[in-house]
C-alpha cells in the first residue's frame, strides 16, 4: 500500500474526505447548537460533555484541527497549482457558460468560511481553551447556555455570522457533491447525492443562521 | 456579413503574442468557420501579411485538430461541435470576435493559434493500450461476450477525439476528462481488465508530471466536450485509482 | 500459330552441320497476350537429342506427329518422352497465365506464387524467408503515415522487433484521416450464418470492382478479414454489440449477407485509436520512433534501393535525412487532387508522386470513386465535403422534380421539395433500376445523379443536388408504432412523430450533422445530396509482396492500388488498410530484409541524400522567391475545376484531351505566378501546401492520361464514348483486363504504360446489372 499524496487524483480524493469529514463534524455540532434553541438543559449537557470528555478533548479534537489545517493548506496548495497549470490567461473567457460561480471559486467561499473559524476560535473556542486549561476554573455544567446568549448579543456579530454561512453554503453546494465524485461515486446514485447534498448544503447554514437570530432576537425582546 | 475579429498572434514558441484586430467582410452565413479564415487568410496573403496558422484537417469533426478558443469557449459557442463544425449563422453581422490558441502551460504556442499538444500522446504512451500482439493469433472476437450496456459506456468513452477541448476550457487547465476516457473504455471491458492497475497508476502519473492542472468538478469539460465524453469518466478513474493504490 | 511446336536447336546456319550431328530437340509456343499486341515466342529445351538425319520435318503432317524418324535409335521411347514433356510444358504455360511477368518481359511480374487461390498464402507464407529476431535488431524500417495501414504496420513491424521510424504530418497519428471512416468494416465471420464466407466476400470485391482488381490479393484480403476483427476486438475497440453481447453485423452496399462490423457511425475512428494504441505500446518501449508534424518530400534511393527519405519538419522548416533498410509509404489517396472531396485538408499524393518519380509505377490513376451521398457545395468559399454514410440510402428514397419549371421554381426558392405531390416528383433510381432501387452501387448511383442534375433538374442553389426524401419511411416506421401501440392511425402527425423517433434513433447524429452543416430539418424537408470524391482504387503499382517497382520500397492501404479494382465495395477500405498492416506486409517484408542481416546501419552521409536533400531546398527556395500574385488556393481550385469537370464522373476524349493541356498550362503559371509567404524556417502551411499542391499538378495529367488510354467504362470510369444504349458503362474485357501501371519519364506525359495481365481463374467476368 503506497498511498503517498504524490498523486493529484490521491490529492483530490485527500481533499474529499477531509471535507467529508468536516462536514461529519458541521452536522455534530449543529445538532448540539439547534438543542439550545428547544432545551438549554439538554444543551448544557451535551456541550459539557463534549467539552470535557477525554476521548472527545484529546483525540477526536485534534483529529478535527488536523482535518482543518489540511482542508485549507491542501485547498491553498491546488490552487496555486491550477492558477500554475495556465501560464498565459484567455482575453476572454467565458466560463460561466459551462459551470457554476461556486464551482469556479471555492477558493473565495473557503476564504470566507476560513476567516469566519478564526472568529470562532478566537470567539468560543480560545475562551474555553483559557477557561478549561489555562486559569483551570472549575467545571460548571450550567455555564455554555448563558455564555451562547452572551455571545449573540451583538447584531453585528450575528450579521457576520450569518454572512459565513451563506459562504459555507456556497462551499457545501459544490464540495459536498464533488468530495463524491471524488471519491468514484457510482454514477447511478448521483441524483439522489445531488439533491441531498444541495438540501444539506442549503438547511444546515440556514439552520446556524436560525440559531443565532433567534438568540439574538430572544435576548433582545426579553431583556 | 462584416464582423471584427481579435485574433491572438504569436510569432512561435517563444516570443511574447498579442490580440491583432482584423476586419473582414462579405461572409455568408453559410461558411463554417474555418473557411471564414480561409477567406480572411486569402485577404492577408495579398496583403502581404502573415496569415494566420491555425491546426485543421478533417474539417468534419473527427480528428481533433482545430483547438480554437471563440469568444472565451473552446470551440466556439455552439455545443457538442469542434471549431471546423461551427458555421458563422452563429454570429451576427457586425459582431466582435475573440479567438485565442487553447491555452496551458502542457500546450505551448508553435504559432498563433497552433498549440503543441503531444502532452496527451505521451499520457497514452505511458499506458493508453491492452498489450496485445499484432499477430492475429487471438483467439475469437465473440469468446467474451460483453454486456451491451458495458460495451456502449466503453463506446462512448472511445469516441474522444483528443482536441483538448477539457484542457483549454477548465479554470484549472486539468486533462482529467481525457486521460479518464481512455482508463473508462478499458476498465469497462474485460480485454483491459488485465492491465488496469498498472494503467491507471502509469496514465495518471504521466498527466500529473505533464503538469496539467488538479480537477475541482466544475464539470466544464463535460459541456465543452465535442463528443460529451461525461464526467463519470473521471469518477470512475478516481476510483479505478484507489483501487490500484490499495492493490500496489 | 498457337499451339506447342517442336523443333531443333541450331546454333549455327544449318548447311553447316552435318547429317550425323546431334541437335537438342526445343518446345517452342508463341505467345500473344491481345490479338493486337505484339508477339513472343516462348523456347524450352527437352533435354532429347536427336540426329539431323533422323529429324522429320515435316512431323506435323503425320497421324502420329512424331518427330524422331523410326531410323533413330529407341525412336519410339524418345518420340514418348516427347509428347510428356509438352504435356508437362502446357500444364507449366498455363501455370505461367496466372503470373504473366515470368511470361513475358513485356507484362508485369507480380511475383503471384502458384497453386489453386486458396492456398496461394498460406504457401507464400510457408515459403517466404525469415529474418532472425537478433537480427531484425539491426534492420531499421521507414513508415510514412499513421492511418490505419501504416498504424498497424508501424506497431507490428516494431513488435517483430525491427527499429521503426514513423512519420506523420499531423500533429499526433491518432489524426490520420482514416479517423473519418463511418460505416464499418467487413469480415467472412458469418457470424450470422446468412452463408457468408471466404469466397463470397472475395467475390463480392471482385464483382464490385468490376474485375479490375487481382484475383489472388483480393483472395488473400478475404482471407485474413476475419482475424482482423480477432485482433481488434483484442485490442479493445469497442464494436456495437448485442444484447446477447456478442458482437453486431449490419449490411452494407448492394451485398447479399451481413457481414460488417461497426463501432455506431464511427468505425473508422475507433480502429484507428486500436492502431493508435498499438503503436503507443510500442513507442513506450522504443521500438517506433514517432515524428510528428513531419512531411516526407522525398525518397532516396541507395544503388537502386529505396534506403531513406528526407522529410522537412513543419514546426522549423528543418530538412533532415532519415535512413533505413526499407521504406514503407502508407500515405493514403490523392481525393485532393479534385480540391474539394471527403478527404482531409492535408490529405495530399506527395511521398506516392515522389517514389513515382523514382521509379515506383503509378497504377490505375483514373479509378476513382465518387460517393453518391454527400452534403453539396454551397458556394465558392467552400473548403472541404461533408459525407453522409450510405446507410442512409436504406430508408431515404432519392428524387428529383419530373418537370424543369418546378426545378426552377425550387432552384429560385418560390416552391418548397415539400409543395411536389407525389406525381410530381421523379424517383430516377427505382425508375431506372426497378430491382436494386435506391440500394444500386456507389459509382452507378452517382452518374444518376450527375445526369438528372445535367439535365436541368437540379434542386438547390447552384442546381447540383437531389432530394434524399426519408418521409416514406417516416411513415412506414410510424405506422408499424402506432399498430404496436394501438393509437389511431389515421391522425398522420401522430404517425410522423413517432416515425421520426425512429429515425431518429437510427441516424440521430447524421441528422444533426446535416442540420448543422446546411440548417435546414431533414426530419421535415428533405436532405439535399450530390456526389463528391471519395476514394481513389487507383495507386502505386505493388506485386504480390506489396513492394513497389523499386526494391525496397514497399505502399500499403489506400496508397497502394491492388484490392478494388475500378470501384471499391462499402467498408472495404478499413479492411484493407488494416489487413496490409497487421497480416500482410509484415511477412512479407521479411522476404526482402532477408538480404539486409548485413549491411549495418546506412549512413545519411551518403552522397545520394546529400543531392536528394538538396534538390528539395532548391524546390523549397524557388517557390518562396518566386513572388507571384496569386496564392496556393487559386491554382489548388482551378486543378479541382478541370479534374472534376472533364475527368470526373463522366470522361470523354475531348474532354481528357483538353485537361491535359489545360493541366500542363496551369502548371506552367504555377511556377510562374505562384505567391508563398512566409520564410522555411518557421510553421509556414501556405509553403506545406504548395509543395503538395505542385505535386497534384503533375499527377493531375497523368490522371488524364490514363483515363484517356483506358478506352472502356468500368466501375469509377465511366467513358461516354463506351455505353450501353440505356446509359450504362460498356466493359472492354478482351482490350483492358489489365492494370496500367505508368513509369515516370521525367514528364507526367511522357510515362510510359506497362501492363499486368489480370486472370480470372475463380470467378466468370460479368456484366454488373442491377435493373
Amino acid at each position: 500500500m503506497g498511498i503517498k499524496l504524490g498523486s493529484s487524483i490521491i490529492r483530490k480524493v485527500a481533499m474529499a474526505l477531509s471535507g467529508l469529514f468536516l462536514i461529519i463534524f458541521l452536522t455534530q455540532h449543529f445538532i448540539i447548537n439547534i438543542t439550545s434553541v428547544f432545551n438549554k438543559n439538554i444543551f448544557n449537557m451535551l456541550s459539557h460533555f463534549m467539552g470535557n470528555n477525554f476521548i472527545i478533548q484529546f483525540i477526536f479534537q485534534p483529529i478535527l484541527i488536523f482535518g482543518v489545517i489540511f482542508h485549507f493548506v491542501m485547498g491553498f496548495i491546488l490552487e496555486w497549482q491550477n492558477r500554475n497549470a495556465r501560464s498565459t490567461n484567455y482575453q476572454v473567457y467565458d466560463n460561466s457558460s459551462n459551470s457554476s460561480w461556486v464551482s469556479r471559486n471555492m477558493i473565495i467561499s473557503g476564504i470566507v468560511v476560513l476567516s469566519f473559524l478564526a472568529l470562532h476560535f478566537y470567539d468560543f473556542w480560545i475562551p474555553e481553551i483559557k477557561y478549561k486549561y489555562i486559569e483551570s476554573l472549575p467545571a460548571n455544567p450550567d455555564r455554555y447556555y448563558p455564555e451562547l446568549i452572551h455571545k449573540f448579543k451583538d447584531p453585528i456579530k450575528v450579521i457576520i455570522y450569518c454572512v459565513s454561512f451563506v459562504f459555507l453554503s456556497l462551499h457545501l453546494l459544490h464540495g459536498f457533491a464533488s468530495s463524491f465524485r471524488s471519491l468514484g461515486a457510482n454514477s447511478k446514485f448521483y441524483y439522489s447525492i445531488n439533491l441531498f447534498t444541495i438540501v444539506y448544503s442549503i438547511f444546515i447554514p440556514l439552520g446556524f443562521c436560525f440559531i443565532a437570530l433567534y438568540h439574538l432576537l430572544i435576548s433582545n425582546v426579553t431583556h | 456579413m462584416k464582423l471584427i475579429l481579435k485574433i491572438w498572434r504569436q510569432e512561435n514558441a517563444n516570443s511574447v503574442g498579442k490580440i491583432v484586430s482584423y476586419e473582414i467582410d462579405e461572409i455568408s452565413p453559410d461558411m463554417s468557420f474555418l473557411e471564414m479564415l480561409d477567406v480572411l487568410n486569402e485577404e492577408l496573403m495579398l496583403k502581404g501579411i502573415d496569415p494566420i496558422a491555425f491546426d485543421h484537417d478533417c474539417r468534419e469533426g473527427i480528428c481533433g485538430s482545430c483547438s480554437m478558443f471563440i469568444n472565451g469557449q473552446a470551440h466556439g459557442p455552439d455545443r457538442y461541435i469542434t471549431t471546423c463544425q461551427l458555421h458563422m449563422r452563429k454570429f451576427k453581422d457586425g459582431d466582435t470576435i475573440y479567438i485565442e490558441p487553447f491555452r496551458a502551460k502542457t500546450f505551448p504556442v508553435i504559432k498563433d493559434l497552433v498549440v503543441d499538444r503531444t502532452a496527451f500522446d505521451r499520457i497514452q504512451h505511458a499506458g493508453g493500450y491492452i498489450s496485445v500482439n499484432t499477430s492475429g493469433n487471438t483467439q475469437d472476437a465473440n469468446t467474451i461476450p460483453i454486456e451491451k450496456a458495458n460495451a456502449d459506456q466503453a463506446f462512448d468513452a472511445a469516441t474522444c477525439i483528443g482536441c483538448g477541448a477539457c484542457v483549454a476550457t477548465c479554470k484549472n487547465s486539468s486533462a482529467m476528462l481525457y486521460v479518464s476516457a481512455k482508463v473508462s473504455q478499458f476498465a469497462l471491458l474485460p480485454q483491459g481488465k488485465v492491465e488496469a492497475t498498472d494503467r491507471v497508476i502509469n496514465m495518471v502519473k504521466q498527466m500529473d508530471e505533464e503538469g496539467f492542472g488538479n480537477c475541482t468538478n466544475t464539470g466544464a469539460c463535460e459541456i465543452e466536450c465535442p463528443k460529451a465524453i461525461s464526467l463519470d469518466n473521471i469518477a470512475r478513474m478516481n476510483r479505478e485509482l484507489v483501487k490500484a493504490k490499495f492493490k500496489k | 500459330m498457337n499451339r506447342v511446336t517442336y523443333s531443333l536447336n541450331y546454333r549455327k546456319p544449318r548447311n553447316q552441320y552435318n547429317q550425323n550431328d546431334e541437335l537438342m530437340i526445343c518446345l517452342r509456343y508463341f505467345y500473344k497476350a491481345f490479338p493486337k499486341s505484339k508477339g513472343k515466342i516462348i523456347k524450352k529445351s527437352t533435354g532429347i537429342k536427336c540426329m539431323l538425319s533422323d529429324w522429320n520435318v515435316n512431323w506435323h503432317k503425320q497421324s502420329d506427329r512424331s518427330p524422331i524418324k523410326s531410323t533413330a535409335k529407341d525412336f519410339l521411347k524418345k518420340n514418348k518422352l516427347l509428347k510428356s514433356k509438352v504435356r508437362n510444358f502446357k500444364i507449366y504455360l498455363s501455370k505461367l497465365n496466372t503470373s504473366p511477368s515470368s511470361f513475358s518481359k513485356s507484362f508485369l511480374c507480380s511475383n503471384v506464387p502458384v497453386g489453386p487461390l486458396a492456398n496461394k498464402w498460406t504457401k507464400h507464407k510457408n515459403n517466404i524467408r525469415l529474418v532472425s529476431p537478433a537480427n531484425k535488431r539491426s534492420i531499421d524500417v521507414i513508415v510514412v503515415g499513421t492511418g490505419l495501414a501504416g498504424g498497424s504496420a508501424s506497431a507490428t513491424l516494431a513488435e517483430l522487433g525491427y527499429n521503426v521510424k514513423s512519420f506523420c504530418f499531423q500533429d499526433s497519428p491518432r489524426r490520420a484521416h482514416s479517423i473519418a471512416a463511418q460505416g464499418g468494416i467487413n469480415a467472412a465471420k458469418n457470424y450470422q450464418g446468412d452463408g457468408d464466407s471466404v469466397y463470397r466476400l472475395f467475390y463480392d470485391t471482385v464483382k464490385g470492382g468490376d474485375y479490375r482488381s487481382r484475383e489472388s490479393n483480393v483472395y488473400r484480403l478475404a482471407e485474413v478479414s476475419a482475424n482482423i476483427i480477432d485482433q481488434c476486438v483484442a485490442q479493445g475497440v469497442p464494436f456495437a454489440r448485442e444484447y446477447g453481447g456478442l458482437l453486431d453485423n449490419r449490411s452494407f452496399g448492394g451485398v447479399l449477407v451481413s457481414r460488417t462490423f461497426y463501432a455506431k457511425g464511427q468505425t473508422g475512428q475507433q480502429l484507428l485509436l486500436g492502431a493508435y494504441s498499438a503503436m503507443n505500446r510500442q513507442i513506450a518501449r522504443g521500438k517506433i520512433k514517432m515524428y510528428n508534424r513531419h512531411e516526407m518530400l522525398d525518397l532516396v534511393k541507395v544503388d537502386g534501393k529505396a534506403r531513406g527519405i528526407i522529410t522537412r519538419n513543419l514546426i522549423n522548416g528543418k530538412l533532415e535525412r532519415h535512413s533505413a533498410h526499407a521504406v514503407v509509404i502508407a500515405s493514403g489517396g490523392y481525393g485532393n487532387l479534385f480540391f474539394l472531396s471527403t478527404n482531409a485538408m492535408g490529405s495530399n499524393v506527395s511521398a506516392t508522386w515522389k517514389i513515382h518519380k523514382k521509379g515506383a509505377f503509378f497504377a490505375n490513376p483514373c479509378f476513382t470513386q465518387i460517393h453518391p451521398t454527400c452534403i453539396p457545395v454551397s458556394g465558392d468559399y467552400q473548403s472541404k465535403l461533408t459525407l453522409m454514410s450510405e446507410s442512409l440510402r436504406n430508408d431515404g428514397r432519392i428524387w428529383v422534380p419530373k418537370n424543369l419549371m418546378d426545378a426552377k421554381a425550387i432552384r429560385e426558392g418560390k416552391k418548397k421539395p415539400t409543395d411536389l405531390a407525389e406525381n410530381e416528383r421523379d424517383y430516377y433510381l427505382e425508375r431506372r433500376y426497378p430491382a436494386f432501387g435506391n440500394l444500386v452501387p456507389r459509382d452507378v448511383a452517382s452518374r444518376a445523379a450527375k445526369e438528372r442534375c445535367d439535365a436541368g433538374f437540379g434542386v438547390n442553389k447552384t442546381g447540383e443536388a437531389v432530394y434524399l426524401d426519408f418521409e416514406a419511411a417516416i411513415i412506414r416506421y410510424g405506422s408499424e408504432k402506432v399498430l404496436l401501440k394501438g393509437l389511431d392511425k389515421n391522425n398522420l402527425d401522430l404517425v410522423k412523430d413517432l416515425g421520426r423517433e425512429v429515425i431518429k434513433s437510427k441516424y440521430g447524429n447524421l441528422f444533426q450533422m446535416y442540420e448543422k452543416i446546411v440548417d435546414e430539418n431533414p426530419y421535415h424537408t428533405p436532405m439535399m445530396i450530390y456526389p463528391a470524391v471519395h476514394y481513389t482504387m487507383g495507386g502505386v503499382w505493388v506485386d504480390y509482396n506489396l513492394m513497389t517497382t523499386i526494391p525496397g520500397c514497399f505502399a500499403i492501404g489506400e496508397a497502394n492500388f491492388s484490392d478494388h479494382g475500378a470501384n471499391r465495395l462499402g467498408a472495404s477500405a478499413l479492411m484493407q488498410g488494416l489487413a496490409d498492416g497487421y497480416f500482410i506486409l509484415p511477412y512479407t517484408i521479411g522476404n526482402y530484409l532477408a538480404d539486409d542481416i548485413r549491411t549495418g546501419q546506412i549512413s545519411t552521409d551518403l552522397p545520394e541524400f546529400e543531392i536528394a536533400e538538396e534538390s528539395v531546398r532548391k524546390k523549397i527556395e524557388s517557390l518562396l522567391e518566386n513572388n507571384g500574385s496569386k496564392t496556393v488556393d487559386h491554382f489548388h481550385k482551378i486543378l479541382g475545376k478541370i479534374i472534376w469537370n472533364k475527368c470526373g464522373m463522366s470522361r470523354n476524349e475531348k474532354n481528357l484531351n483538353e485537361a491535359i493541356i489545360e493541366i500542363q498550362k496551369l502548371r506552367k503559371d504555377f511556377y510562374n505566378d505562384i505567391f508563398v509567404p512566409g520564410t522555411n524556417d518557421s510553421f509556414n502551411e501556405p509553403l506545406a501546401k504548395a509543395l503538395r499542391v505542385a505535386d497534384f499538378l503533375e499527377l493531375g495529367e497523368l490522371f488524364a492520361k490514363d483515363a484517356l488510354e483506358r478506352k472502356e467504362s468500368c466501375g469509377g470510369h465511366f467513358r461516354e464514348e463506351y455505353q450501353t444504349p440505356e446509359g450504362e458503362a460498356m466493359r472492354d474485357d478482351k482490350d483492358f483486363t489489365f492494370v496500367s501501371a505508368w513509369e515516370y519519364k521525367g514528364y507526367p506525359s511522357k510515362a510510359k504504360l506497362h501492363k499486368e495481365k489480370l486472370s480470372y481463374n475463380n470467378v466468370e467476368l460479368k456484366t454488373r446489372s442491377y435493373k
